[in-house]
């Protein structure tokens, strides 16, 4: 018998090596999320997970393709919105169903701010999208069926597929933690497909993308598309979890929330964006309990200035810096 | 009773007035972040709390110290500028090299400690800001009540925003500070100490925003918050105008007041978003800005 390892080159040896960590990794996280709400607090898990998800999507754009939104609150409220409206003027709907079109509606979104924003670069492109949330922002204070100030509350989590009652914490989270891998693995494979591979050039050297032929505009909308989608993903399923839906969502400050977390954790590696979310959403509640409560922001704050002074790679970012420098 | 397209003419200017007014302090405060992108590409997200660090100077130097509001007209902005060099100095150098982009993040992250800081201590209602003495009344215009206070609100605004545009398109400092912005090191080169312009150009900028500060603490109710709504307004004008633009700022700061006046006539549910649709139609059909110029 040969063994197939010796007729592998030492280069796809290696290439197959690393796969198979990765998939050792994945595995072991997946197994970890589904034994979490045994060892945690589910409620508090399933807000880790739905922030996770609006960060891993915010951090497809800044880490892949290179561009700030300011304006991400936006999508996160409307997925919130939308669905917390259907499900609460429509007893019959199911919860995947509110939360199909509430992703929907985000994903229209984000083709109107895409087409417009993606015609300025850099610190515009950040503006534009500001402004452009600002504008939901007033609109969902003063429409109609969004409760203004007050919000949606009390909207249903109901019966999923018709079947499973959602009113039980664990059966909310494992739905939950299925909609975060499905988010999260549609984020790994486009950032690892050839698509993702084009963004990243974008990102690296735009110019050189479109003398290499490249229709960068098309490229880029359709990253703010996936982007906008995952993000409404996030809220409609933050809003079933909470049974609301709020302003505080769409305000600005949740815009810049994100970028935190995605800073902290690490611009550009998958894993940052969800160990950041982890991180602020862990500090918000711990602070809520202390007598530090009232200085959150201030403490927020200072992380966005020292991350942005001292170390830029985020935790993740700086993490592997160190493994490869130490293990190579 | 005149009426114009069926609103009253004294409603119809009055609101008009308002608007330019507001467009008054918009004009301000994207003056100074146009001559900060300009130098130093930093977009100041801390400029709305710097705006409202002025006001609040205003009001506890008046409160504590007895500071009337003359003095606080030049001393506050001299104070916020002098914090803003310090900033400067200690912080925004040390990312100079990167990426605009992480300007904008650590001037977000210190407009967050300001904000949070006051909050605290002060809480989110307003305090106010009594109107000077020389400035209380008004006139009676004939087809409206004009109060002197609003118009002295426009026309320090008017002046601080000439002699601005003055200093930098017609002196020998503004040149320097535009050629900076073309080519730094060519500058340096020619033994322009441009570090030091730099740190003054930021530290002016700011000042500028303080200065806003205290005009607007007798109209407005002083509170943590002010400035960071009204931050986002003057971002939309600054694309409107074109980012680095001075006159486009001024031009454009004002001419936005007056369009989201009209507006709370004749169709108020818009008044707060009419800024960021002009914005809109604007980037569709020039991506610069009206001032600016196609990079």
């Amino acid at each position: 018998m040969i063994n197939s390892a010796q007729i592998l080159s030492p280069a796809m040896q290696r290439r197959r090596n690393a796969r198979l960590r990765r998939g050792l990794l994945y595995a072991a996280l997946i197994v970890l999320g589904l034994v979490a709400p045994l060892l945690a607090y589910p409620v508090f898990l399933m807000k880790v997970l739905c922030f996770a998800l609006f960060a891993s999507a915010f951090n497809l754009l800044l880490g892949y393709a290179g561009l700030l939104s300011f304006g991400h609150a936006a999508f996160l409220a409307t997925g919130g919105y939308v669905t917390g409206y259907l499900l609460s003027s429509y007893p019959g709907l199911t919860p995947e169903l509110g939360i199909l079109v509430g992703t929907l509606a985000a994903v229209v979104l984000g083709g109107l701010f895409g087409a417009l924003a993606i015609r300025r670069q850099g610190i515009y492109f950040a503006m534009v999208t500001l402004a452009l949330a600002q504008m939901v922002f007033f609109f969902y204070i003063q429409a109609p069926f969004t409760g203004g100030e007050d919000g949606l509350h009390g909207v249903p989590r109901g019966q999923l597929f018709g079947m499973i009652n959602l009113r039980s914490n664990l059966a909310m989270y494992y739905f939950v933690f299925a909609i975060f891998l499905f988010g999260f693995a549609l984020i790994q494979r486009t950032v690892h497909s050839p698509f993702g591979q084009v963004l990243k050039a974008i990102r690296e050297n735009e110019p050189r993308a479109i003398s290499l032929g490249y229709n960068v505009d098309a490229y880029k909308l359709v990253a703010f598309v996936i982007s906008a989608g995952v993000a409404g993903l996030a809220g409609a399923t933050k809003t079933v979890v909470f049974q609301l839906a709020s302003l505080t969502d769409a305000h600005w400050h949740m815009s810049g929330e994100v970028i935190l977390m995605t800073l902290l954790g690490g611009v550009g590696t998958l894993f940052g964006p969800v160990v950041g979310a982890g991180l602020v959403v862990s500090l918000q509640h711990q602070l809520a309990q202390s007598p530090l409560g009232d200085w959150v922001n201030v403490i927020l704050g200072a992380i966005f200035v020292l991350c942005v002074l001292s170390f830029r790679s985020g935790i993740v970012g700086e993490a592997l810096k160190m493994i490869g420098k130490n293990f190579k | 009773m005149t009426m114009i397209f069926g609103v009253p003419l004294a409603v119809f200017m009055g609101q008009l007035l308002l608007g330019l007014i507001n467009g008054a302090f918009y004009a301000l405060l994207s003056l100074g972040l146009a001559v900060i992108f300009g130098l130093l590409k930093i977009v100041n997200f801390a400029h709305g709390a710097q705006y409202m660090l002025g006001a609040f100077a205003a009001l506890l130097g008046f409160r504590y110290l007895g500071i009337n509001y003359w003095l606080a007209l030049v001393l506050v902005p001299l104070v916020i500028g002098a914090l803003g060099v310090v900033l400067e100095r200690l912080l925004l150098r040390r990312i100079a090299h990167l990426d605009h982009l992480y300007g904008l993040l650590l001037t977000f992250g210190l407009a967050l400690i300001f904000e949070g800081t006051l909050v605290n201590f002060f809480g989110v209602s307003g305090a106010s800001y009594p109107i000077p003495s020389a400035l209380q009344g008004g006139f009676q215009l004939g087809f409206m009540f004009l109060p002197t206070y609003r118009a002295w609100v426009l026309v320090a605004a008017l002046l601080v925003c000439l002699f601005t545009w003055f200093m930098i398109e017609r002196t020998r400092l503004g040149a320097y500070l535009r050629a900076g912005t073309e080519n730094s090191a060519l500058m340096q080169a020619f033994g322009v100490n441009v570090p030091l312009l730099v740190t003054l150009t930021y530290g002016f900028g700011v000042a500028l925003a303080a200065f806003a500060g205290v005009l607007a603490a007798p109209l407005y109710p002083v509170s943590p918050t002010m400035g960071s709504s009204l931050l986002i307004v003057v971002f939309a004008v600054v694309v409107i105008g074109g980012m680095g633009s001075i006159l486009g700022a001024i031009v454009t700061g004002l001419a936005m007041g007056l369009i989201e006046g009209l507006t709370k006539v004749y169709y108020p549910e818009a008044a707060n978003t009419v800024i960021f649709l002009v914005m809109i139609l604007v980037l569709m059909l020039r991506p610069a800005g009206l001032f600016g110029k196609e990079t």
